[in-house]
């Protein structure tokens, strides 16, 4: 095992650590892009480049967005208090 | 149950599966190294069998593709589903009233995303076409293309974005993928006799047009992703960001 594998198997553990200790959903949406792109990088180091491509996107944008877009439509429905 | 009870069961808990993974990874072969049957076997089968030179994309298409058609018809479904949900709570609010507290695209995020978008739609669509040959194929690709759709929203081309992703369009291509791929399953089983046999030529290795049904697959595979996170996400974007409008 190289340096290199080391050092990205350390960033997946503290990413993956701060995802779960981050309290507020939009940060901890943040946090949980930056591990998966540390996933990413882990998966391509570990000569696996086919499931690394999907999980650039898959996990860095698309999970986060779906998440935010969630949140922010809930917020939204707590804004306007149903008047019926 | 007390927080004190609740951590010694978490802290108990954590010591076992913590035992029980260190056993586990002591068995298995040293990284990069694999000498199982399937490592040694698998490459050489596609390379010589099927002309394929992506060994990940030949399992994924042709040694396992029944398994591939049904993670299709999954996300197919899925895609399906999400779009009926988030519809259907379409009238819940009136108008786009809640727009004006967003703060304005800065100018720099209009023009990274506005140059960029090409540049990711010709990836896409490489990573899906060479799938058989280099790391990618219908799902990474797919992904990809879906993202390009992303770039255009963070440029703030809201209008634009009106016109990319016509939601009957994008449904009609997202079932068209999934029906390319269970036709190419039904041509195995009418032209060779079994499901997802792979009944076209394979060709020359390492050349576009090789594997037979390998890429034929990918592309369908391509599209359908493509279009069903199209959906989800436009689904999405049109409940929360520009207001519930009909």
């Amino acid at each position: 095992m190289t340096v290199v594998q080391l050092v990205a198997l350390a960033a997946v553990a503290v990413g993956g650590t701060v995802t779960v200790l981050v309290r507020d959903p939009v940060r901890q949406a943040m946090a949980a892009g930056i591990f998966g792109l540390a996933l990413a990088v882990l998966f391509f180091l570990f000569e696996a480049p086919d499931v690394a491509l999907s999980q650039i996107v898959v996990a860095s944008v698309a999970v986060p967005l779906m998440v935010l877009l969630t949140l922010a439509k809930l917020r939204r429905d707590d804004e306007e208090p149903d008047d019926e | 149950m007390s927080r004190r009870a609740r951590t010694l069961l978490a802290v108990a808990a954590l010591a076992g599966l913590a035992l029980v993974l260190a056993v586990a990874l002591h068995g298995l072969p040293g990284v990069g190294d694999p000498h199982g049957p399937n490592a040694r076997s698998v490459p050489v089968v596609l390379a010589k069998e099927r002309h394929a030179a992506n060994a990940v994309n030949g399992v994924t298409y042709d040694l396992r593709a029944t398994d591939t058609l049904g993670e299709e018809l999954i996300l197919f479904v899925a895609a399906l589903g999400a779009a009926v949900l988030l519809r259907a709570g379409r009238g819940e609010q009136g108008g786009g009233d809640t727009e004006d507290d967003t703060p304005p695209t800065s100018g720099a995020l209009r023009v990274v995303g506005a140059v960029l978008v090409g540049p990711v739609l010709v990836l896409g669509g490489y990573v899906v076409t060479h799938g058989h040959l280099t790391p990618g194929g219908g799902f990474q690709g797919g992904v990809i293309l879906a993202a390009a759709l992303l770039l255009v929203y963070a440029a703030g081309q809201l209008v634009a974005l009106e016109r990319v992703r016509p939601i009957d369009l994008v449904e009609a291509v997202e079932a068209t993928g999934a029906l390319a791929f269970a036709l190419v399953a039904l041509g195995g089983l009418i032209f060779s006799g079994a499901l997802l046999a792979n009944f076209l030529a394979t060709g020359t290795l390492g050349e576009l047009l090789s594997a037979g049904t390998i890429p034929v697959l990918s592309v369908a595979t391509g599209i359908e992703v493509t279009a069903a996170l199209t959906l989800i996400l436009s689904e999405l974007l049109d409940q929360t960001l520009v207001g519930g409008r009909g």
